[in-house]
């Protein structure tokens, strides 16, 4: 069946995964459901220990067996021991047909890719993957279909009941006896725990991992032992080095800085940039540029922040510390200076569901002005890709692209047009995963285009300088340089799926085939 | 093809001749002209590659309209010949000839270009001519070199080789420079050509980059060698007539115009006398009023 | 073009491609490794061969390494690999057999 982004998804898909193909941002607006609720194991007795010797005991306690599904969480990053931790150990005990629902998973996950081919773990649900595993996926090897969701759409799928997890593992900077966790301290703080709060209000089991063990009560908690069934102490959860880097130096190369100028004047000069706008940024080097210039900007003009989102960074957290923002709202910390941040009291955490889930009564993303996004891929129909690469294999995630674009009043997308000689702007891009309806603004290295669904854009850009173009003469003159690109060779068997926020059918991910040469 | 010895180069940025990252759309900066170099960024067991890849660009690249300077190795090298043989094969807007001391050199590299023109079907005096001056002696002959060819369009001080001849090194300061700076602007005044001061190196000090700018531009320089993209807005805002300069430039030209129709040589603008000793500052002020995009009248 | 020694021209820099020609067996033995073959492999390997046609050059083992390389570089690549292993660096017939 077509969907609403022209994608064919095959009747088999939809029958197998009993799911509707997407049909418009706004299609489920609306819907009423009853939320779901985990099984949970009260403790009244106040002579009992919540903590467990390792993770085998704990696999035991909680009743690990085939067929289950295990939540994780992508805070620690690339620097993450926790998967890899819990999936030897499952693997080694000879448990198979697990299904993981990570909020994402990278390259400090490639150990898990012979679990996949043994049979171990035969279903992934994550925002994306990179690496050995998204190789091992676009290669057929794992059992089941891939979900790829964004990180509302976790929280939804979760919430609906439509993915049930048995056992969550949360890893956590610090956390005492009794199950309170903290985002922050420890040897691997990285800040807040918002993606795992939805597992620790739905999973059966909950299971807290620590490396740093404080004394009763670790408050104020972000993950309440209300919560959490077990504590396992650890040597290590992760990789600090990898965790919260430190903050990157900005950019010195010209091309994303000329980028992040344009991105800046086209926001300056649309009406949501006035006192008291919001804004969401990204971590790509034009990203955050154009926060730098903003920032500047906006002193220039006297113009103040409401407030600002994220996935944060330095720039972002420089806007609270210059007082130029009234407060941050957070999900995820990307560098040291964001950690270092947490503690400012006007600098909130927030979970993963307040932040972008479409089926709660309304989430942050909706209040948004502006999100500054990048991309793989964005086609002549605005449709932007930022899972699957140009050359068909898995190697990117959706995080809250498509959360933050729906939800904003002005979405822009800033993507060199050529990434080596691939033009990111393209006739169709290879696979769906933030509709075009969602994107207002393209900002490329040879020029901008504005949705033509936004004529109210159009109009008040009317008389600013900036290399205005349309996306087909982008795309034009992206083709000129590079040539057409050829459609990358599938194979039929579709490996995963795109599932949109609101748990329609975005499009799907097909088993890539070996290049040959045409006759 | 239109040779234009008297073009805005307000920048000049040097370009790896060799590097396919670099070369494929340096015009997206809006750089006055770009200098693909096969001389130091090539390394010596590279010379013959480098021409290729050269070649190819500027057969197939376009680029937009910024001029393409192209520098050749030095005529003490083996590879200078061969360098002038694919730039106008090519079809290069100009060649650089490095370590100028004379005329001589000039005549050198012209009659080579001379040849080539013939070889490949190009008119003749399509490829203009530029010199860079790096040593005592070149800045001492700087006259002679500015008036040695009729297609030179301008000289160019070589900062980093001219103060190693002097003894000294570059400081930051410009002090070192001052002598070659004046004695060459004088020299290409005098000769009618375009002068051009030399790259500066340090990124990390964009202030530095700024002060040095403002500096050559007050001495009356052309335009400034850049290193990086960076460098292009700074060049062209220093080098951006003000409201009131150009304003007085629109009257002067408008009012030459009308009078010298009207056989009147000596008049007055708002107070002041101009005569058509004006003419060509003015037209110059309103031509880098356009290029910086800060000029809409109809001249 | 007679290929009578091995020569190698280009770097692995992105945007960039790496040309090795060597002594053929009577025919063009062409082996590519590209990061976006799935994409442009076949009009890589038009461009080679075309290349290699100007140059009249048929009894080759050319092995290209590519890093997304525009069609002008991979051609300068090709030119400057065979006319290395040739060892000629002047007298080029630029516009002849080297055209675009």
């Amino acid at each position: 069946m077509i969907n609403a982004v022209g994608r064919d998804i095959p009747e088999e898909i939809i029958e197998m995964t009993g799911k509707e193909v997407f049909q418009g941002v706004h299609y489920r607006d609306g819907y009423t459901y009853k939320k779901d609720g985990p099984n949970t194991k009260c403790v009244i007795n106040n002579q009992g220990s919540k903590l467990v010797e390792n993770i085998h005991e704990v696999l035991v306690k909680c009743g690990i067996k085939d067929g289950m599904t295990l939540g994780f969480h992508h805070h620690f990053r690339e620097g993450d021991y926790i998967v890899n931790m819990v999936m030897k150990e499952v693997h080694d005990m000879g448990i198979k047909d697990i299904t993981i629902c990570a909020s994402s998973l990278g390259k400090a996950h490639d150990p898990i890719v012979p679990y996949i081919e043994d049979g171990t773990i035969t279903n992934i649900q994550s925002s994306g993957v990179r690496g050995k595993i998204g190789d091992a996926i676009s290669h057929g090897k794992l059992k089941g279909l891939a979900i790829m969701r964004s990180h509302g759409g976790r929280v939804r799928a979760i919430e609906s009941g439509e993915t049930r997890i048995d056992i969550a593992f949360i890893g956590t900077p610090t956390c005492d006896d009794y199950g309170n966790c903290r985002g922050i301290g420890g040897k691997s703080n990285c800040g807040v725990l918002s993606y795992a709060m939805v597992d620790g209000n739905y999973a059966d089991k909950v299971v807290a991992i620590t490396d740093t063990l404080v004394p009763f009560p670790n408050f104020p908690a972000h993950i309440s032992m209300t919560n959490v069934d077990y504590v396992v102490e650890v040597d290590a959860i992760g990789d600090p080095n990898k965790i919260a880097t430190g903050a990157a130096k900005p950019t010195t190369d010209m091309r994303k800085l000329m980028m992040a100028d344009y991105c800046t004047e086209f926001v300056v000069n649309t009406p949501y940039f006035k006192d008291g706008f919001s804004y969401q940024t990204g971590v790509g080097g034009a990203s955050i540029a154009s926060t730098i210039s903003l920032a500047k900007i906006m002193k220039e003009r006297n113009v103040r922040m409401r407030f600002g989102v994220g996935g944060l960074t330095k720039p972002m957290c420089d806007l609270l510390i210059n007082d130029q923002v009234d407060c941050l709202l957070d999900t995820q910390d990307f560098d040291l200076a964001a950690v270092e941040s947490v503690k400012n009291l006007k600098h909130f955490r927030i979970s993963a569901g307040e932040y972008a889930d479409p089926f709660n009564k309304g989430a942050v993303v909706n209040k948004l002005d502006f999100v500054i996004l990048a991309a793989l891929e964005v086609d002549v129909h605005f449709n932007c890709n930022v899972v699957v690469g140009s050359d068909g294999m898995i190697t990117g995630a959706q995080g809250g692209h498509p959360d933050t674009a729906a939800g904003a009043k002005c979405t822009i997308v800033i993507a060199p047009l050529l990434q080596g000689r691939i033009p990111a702007i393209c006739t169709d891009v290879t696979t769906v995963t933030t509709p075009g309806e969602s994107i207002d603004v393209v900002i490329t290295d040879y020029g901008i285009a504005i949705n033509p669904a936004r004529q109210d854009l159009i109009e008040c850009m009317k008389d600013v300088n900036l290399p205005f173009k349309t996306i087909e003469e982008l795309r034009d003159i992206a083709y000129s340089m590079s040539g057409e690109p050829e459609k990358v060779q599938f194979g039929d068997r579709v490996v995963g799926i795109i599932e949109s926020r609101d748990g329609t059918i975005m499009d799907v991910v097909r088993e890539v085939k070996d290049f040959t040469f045409a006759e | 093809m239109n040779p234009n010895k008297k073009r805005l180069r307000r920048t000049m940025m040097f370009l790896n001749a060799q590097k396919p990252a670099l070369i494929k759309d340096p015009y997206i900066y809006k750089p006055d002209s770009i200098m693909l170099d096969l001389e130091d960024a090539v390394a010596q067991n590279q010379k013959d590659v480098a021409r290729f890849s050269l070649y190819h660009a500027l057969q197939e690249i376009d680029y937009h309209g910024v001029e393409r300077v192209v520098r050749i190795n030095g005529l003490d090298t083996p590879y200078w010949q061969e360098d002038v043989r694919v730039c106008v094969a090519g079809g290069c807007d100009a060649i650089r000839i490095p370590k100028t001391e004379s005329a001589e050199d000039v005549h050198r590299v012209e009659q080579a270009v001379i040849a080539a023109e013939k070889e490949f079907g190009r008119e003749e005096g399509s490829t203009l001519l530029m010199a860079a001056i790096e040593s005592a002696r070149g800045v001492m002959r700087a006259m002679d070199v500015c008036e040695s060819s009729e297609r030179l369009f301008g000289i160019a001080l070589s900062g980093g080789d001219y103060t190693k001849d002097m003894q000294t090194h570059i400081t930051g300061t410009g002090i070192e420079l001052m002598g070659a700076r004046q004695n060459m602007l004088i020299a290409a005044r005098a000769a009618g050509v375009q002068c051009f001061d030399t790259v500066y190196t340090n990124l990390d000090d964009m202030e530095g980059f700024r002060k040095d700018v403002e500096s050559i531009h007050l001495m009356g320089f052309d335009g400034k060698s850049i290193v990086n993209p960076r460098q292009i807005n700074i060049v062209h805002e220093i080098f951006t007539p003000t409201q009131k300069d150009i304003i007085f430039a629109e009257k002067v030209v408008k009012e030459i115009d009308e009078k010298s129709a009207q056989g009147i040589g000596v008049f007055t603008v708002d107070g002041k006398m101009i005569d058509i000793a004006f003419y060509d500052g003015a037209k110059r002020t309103i031509s880098l009023a356009k290029a910086s995009g800060v000029y809409k009248g109809e001249l | 073009m007679e290929i009578t020694r091995p020569a190698i021209a280009g770097t692995l820099e992105s945007s960039d491609a790496q040309v090795t020609v060597e002594p053929g067996n009577g025919k063009i033995d062409f082996t590519l490794e590209s990061s976006v073959i799935n994409q442009y492999g076949n009009q890589i390997k038009k461009v080679i061969m075309d290349t290699l046609k100007n140059l009249e050059v048929d009894n080759v083992k050319i092995t290209v390494i590519d890093k997304g390389a525009l069609d002008c570089t991979i051609k300068a690549r090709v030119e400057g690999a065979v006319y290395r292993s040739n060892v000629q660096t002047e007298n080029i017939p630029w516009g002849g057999a080297v055209r675009s």
